[in-house]
């Protein structure tokens, strides 16, 4: 395997930048509820502790990018706060399938000559302003026009939102709740080997499916966590991320915000248990000259245990239908042959739109995650590969990560990193 | 004017310059459940929209379409997000395929209609009703006003037609 290995739909145009861009710093602040300082304050937070991590000055960006759904702080206040000066800035509207797609936009400008070095952003205050989960300011908020189709019938949540597509995938493909549930049993694993983890417990398959039914089929762990947080990626050139402090996570293909057909109303264009996905991999799989078989760790998007199968399957790491077996077969733990969301992810590390995933899957390729294992004399931690509990959560050899990014069943983005091997 | 109503606690609001759903609401208060077809298409499409999805065509009719189906899909909420639900749980979102255009223009496409179950006087379906309830069962539509131009159109029970012997529904009750 390496990340030149050519998939049957390999393409090799240059257009693609394949592996000319990348990851050089991430951060993030801690995961909590009940931030008790604002957004504007967790994102300065964030982008510091990523200047800090790749060695950059604010001097070194001149680029910004946010993401936000009226909960949020915009990049020129933010930016003036550091005294960062911007050749280009933009804040766009969204959550979950931002964080991809604003990579492919930071490369974009980057490589229109618009600016440098971009820092891209998501601060939120997720559990103690704006709830995720819905409550709160979003179902107060006033119902008018096209929203009276849905919001009027009780049908507002994420989690309402896409339940239909999850029953319907157990309906058509025999998808059982206990085989879901691996999801939350192998992220738990996971958080439980992440220090800055808001959900260390791990939990059984037993634990998930009889704590309380949300709508059906969502029991409460099968939901992510509600947390206040902000976390920053910076993209630069893949010459420019070589001098930064830590080794590059060189990115290779990205798809933003790809759509099934009539996003508007997206159950109207079936099979609604088929996901974005379905069409995203199209562009993913031979822009990164790879395959799913290639890839060494995923970061599919946990809002629910459901949306990280049905990504899995849609980008073709099993096939359609399977599912349910693959998430269960022990592939996606620490240990297994592609662990997923080694972080904990949305459902037990912190809820952050997506970013999460992706600074984790940079740290795996930098082969430095930040788990508990000693810090030897080279200041470079040690990792012992045990992923018993309380332990190491580094995957060995990790060379190639796909991240799948899910803003709804008709929406996704996507991208693969792979280890700088120069 | 924007129209404007309470319904179940909720404030909806329908404005001025939103002919297509101000048409919508308005139809579905005469108990008249009408979708938009396409001139050039002939094909009918939910929710109402200001275009064709297949022929780009922006004139339309409103025409008359039979409120049956089958449950395509469904949510059935136990933990309430929105305050006015709470005392309405559990309750049921039902997904319908249309009879009317199913499987048009491809196999997979129907026309979607979302609506709460009801009973067929237009109140929240008890819990027993809607343990009968699931993925194939046969559905009609019922209407409850919101003011009098503007009602919601709902699912409930189809008693006279033939209903599958086992709907599909979530393996745990």
């Amino acid at each position: 395997m390496s990340p030149t290995s050519m998939s049957e739909h390999d393409a090799t145009s240059p257009k693609f930048l394949r592996g000319k861009y990348a990851i050089c710093g991430v951060g993030e602040t801690t995961y909590r509820r009940g931030s008790e300082e604002s957004t504007r304050s967790l994102a300065t937070w964030a982008i510091t502790n990523a200047m800090e991590d790749s060695g950059l000055v604010p001097a070194d960006i001149d680029g910004m990018l946010s993401y936000s759904g009226n909960d949020s702080i915009f990049a020129p206040w933010v930016a003036g706060d550091l005294g960062i000066r911007l050749n280009f800035y933009m804040d766009v509207h969204g959550g979950g399938s931002s964080t991809e797609a604003l990579i492919g936009i930071a490369i974009g400008v980057i490589e229109a000559g618009m600016c440098k070095t971009v820092a891209i952003y998501r601060a939120m205050n997720g559990y103690s302003a704006v709830r995720i989960g819905g409550t709160g300011t979003r179902s107060a908020a006033p119902i008018v026009g096209d929203q009276i189709h849905h919001r009027a019938y009780g049908w507002q949540s994420a989690g309402q939102m896409f339940a239909p597509t999850f029953l319907r995938h157990m309906y058509e493909y025999g998808t059982t709740p206990e085989q879901v549930a691996a999801v939350k049993v192998a992220h738990s694993k996971h958080a439980s080997n992440n220090p800055k983890a808001y959900y260390k417990k791990r939990y059984t398959v037993d634990d998930v499916v009889h704590s309380r039914i949300i709508c059906k089929p969502l029991h409460l762990l099968d939901c992510c966590v509600e947390t206040d947080n902000a976390t920053c990626i910076i993209v630069t050139s893949l010459e420019r991320a070589r001098d930064c402090k830590h080794p590059p996570a060189v990115i290779q293909s990205v798809v933003g915000r790809c759509c099934k057909p009539r996003i508007d109303m997206h159950y109207q264009h079936g099979p609604i248990s088929t996901v974005a996905g379905h069409y995203a991999k199209e562009i993913l799989w031979p822009n990164a000259g790879v395959g799913p078989n290639d890839i060494d760790i995923t970061g599919s998007y946990d809002a629910f245990t459901f949306t990280t199968m049905l990504q899995l399957e849609d980008y073709g790491f099993c096939k359609k239908g399977e599912g349910g077996d693959y998430v269960s077969s022990g592939t996606i733990e620490l240990g297994g042959k592609r662990p997923n969301n080694t972080s904990g992810g949305h459902l037990c590390e912190g809820y952050t739109h997506g970013m999460n995933m992706v600074i984790e899957n940079t740290r795996q390729l930098r082969d430095d995650v930040d788990d508990s294992c000693p810090i030897g004399p080279d200041g470079k931690r040690q990792h012992t590969h045990d992923h018993s509990e309380g332990g190491c959560r580094q995957v060995k050899d990790a060379e190639l990560a796909a991240n799948l990014g899910w803003a709804m069943p008709g929406t996704g983005s996507a991208m693969v990193m792979a280890k700088d091997l120069r | 004017m924007p129209i404007q109503g309470e319904y179940q606690g909720m404030m909806l609001t329908i404005e001025d310059l939103d002919q297509e759903n101000r048409a919508f609401f308005r139809f579905c208060a005469d108990r008249d459940f009408r979708l938009q077809r396409g001139k050039k298409s002939g094909l009918l499409r939910y929710p109402p929209t200001t275009a064709c999805p297949w022929t780009t065509d922006r004139e339309s009719e409103w025409v008359p379409v039979e409120g049956k189906g089958t449950v395509h899909s469904y949510v059935e909420v136990h933990h309430p997000i929105q305050p006015t639900f709470r005392d309405k749980v559990p309750y049921m979102i039902i997904l319908a395929d249309l009879d009317t255009q199913k499987g048009v223009p491809s196999e997979h496409e129907a026309l979607r209609v979302a609506g709460n179950l009801m009973t067929s006087d237009g109140k929240f379906a008890p819990p027993e009703m809607i343990k009968r309830i699931g993925i194939g069962s046969r559905v009609r539509m019922v209407f409850v006003d919101v003011t009098g131009e503007f009602a919601l159109p709902h699912w409930t029970i189809d008693e006279g037609a033939e209903q599958p012997e086992g709907p599909w529904r979530y393996p745990q009750e």
